[in-house]
């Protein structure tokens, strides 16, 4: 079980969102984790810097709510180890070929109402909930 | 430097987000799919949150002629909707419903130094690597003919 947290989940995602917007509106771009991620991977992009910056930003902000903030951030990671790469080399194909995830597609390109980002969105939306579906039901156990 | 110092700062804001709302969490993520079982519905009010910010605070910037730092906006060039975009999403979505965890959730989970975070983020990368020689290997193929 995990608790629902509406408030903390909804202050969250406008914090995200407002990253996305200061990205957009200082640097021009979207904030994907996918496109920023890959573009560092070699061959690394010619503007790599921004893009370090943004990641390392992105690590360093949990690492220094825990340490400054005495913050608790709940992390359950519930999968097997085998599952979990497999789920990781799976992501890592997905993402290059449709071209984004949560971040891009979900918020960035639904932002804009753009059309691929929308059927993006849906399609993985529907296939990582009959995922969830076959694992913890049909195959059981997770 | 105002480039990268602007973009640690934003990436700060973005890390703080994805804490804060329970993105970095696997066992959230998982809960919200499964609507037949133990169903935290948390991350629609992630989704909401973030969209309530971006779409008006996009309408008002992309008004305007260029960004603070570069001399134009770098948007995606809209391709249409294609099988690669369907069939990557559907592929992203089987692996993040086995994980729980997604590029934008597990990058600032790593800051948590949790060894799962580590072990996902570098089976994602290889993920990311071998597709993309796959994808580089397909094109020249075609672009030679010997496809």
């Amino acid at each position: 079980m995990t608790e629902f947290t509406p408030f903390l989940s909804l202050l969250g995602g406008a914090l995200i969102g407002l990253s996305a917007v200061l990205l957009m509106a200082v640097h021009g771009r979207i904030a994907g984790m996918t496109g920023i991620l890959a573009a560092l991977l070699p061959p690394p992009a010619r503007d790599w810097g921004w893009r370090a910056a943004f990641l390392a930003g992105a690590v360093a902000a949990p690492a220094a709510m825990i340490a400054f903030g005495g913050a608790t951030i709940p992390f359950d990671s519930p999968v097997p180890t085998p599952w979990l790469i497999a789920g990781g080399l799976i992501v890592g194909i997905g993402v290059t070929y449709g071209s984004g995830c949560t971040s891009g597609h979900g918020v960035c390109g639904m932002a804009r109402l753009s059309p691929r980002s929308i059927a993006a969105t849906a399609t993985f939306m529907v296939t990582t909930a009959l995922t969830v579906f076959v694992v913890r039901h049909v195959i059981g156990g997770l | 430097m105002a480039r990268i110092v602007s973009a640690l700062l934003i990436g700060l804001i973005f890390g703080a987000g994805i804490a804060l709302s329970g993105m970095a969490n696997p066992a959230k993520i998982l809960n919200f799919f499964d609507f037949a079982g133990a169903w935290d519905p948390s991350l629609a009010f992630v989704m909401a949150g973030a969209l309530a910010v971006t779409a008006p605070g996009y309408a008002l910037i992309l008004k305007r002629r260029a960004p603070a730092l570069d001399t134009g906006f770098h948007l995606p060039s809209g391709k249409g909707i294609d099988l690669p975009l369907i069939a990557g999403s559907a592929v992203f979505g089987i692996g993040w419903g086995i994980s729980g965890f997604c590029p934008g959730g597990a990058i600032p989970a790593l800051g948590l130094m949790e060894t799962d975070a580590v072990v996902f983020v570098a089976a994602m990368v290889a993920g990311i690597l071998v597709a993309r020689y796959l994808r580089n290997a397909t094109r020249a193929r075609t672009a030679t003919g010997a496809a």
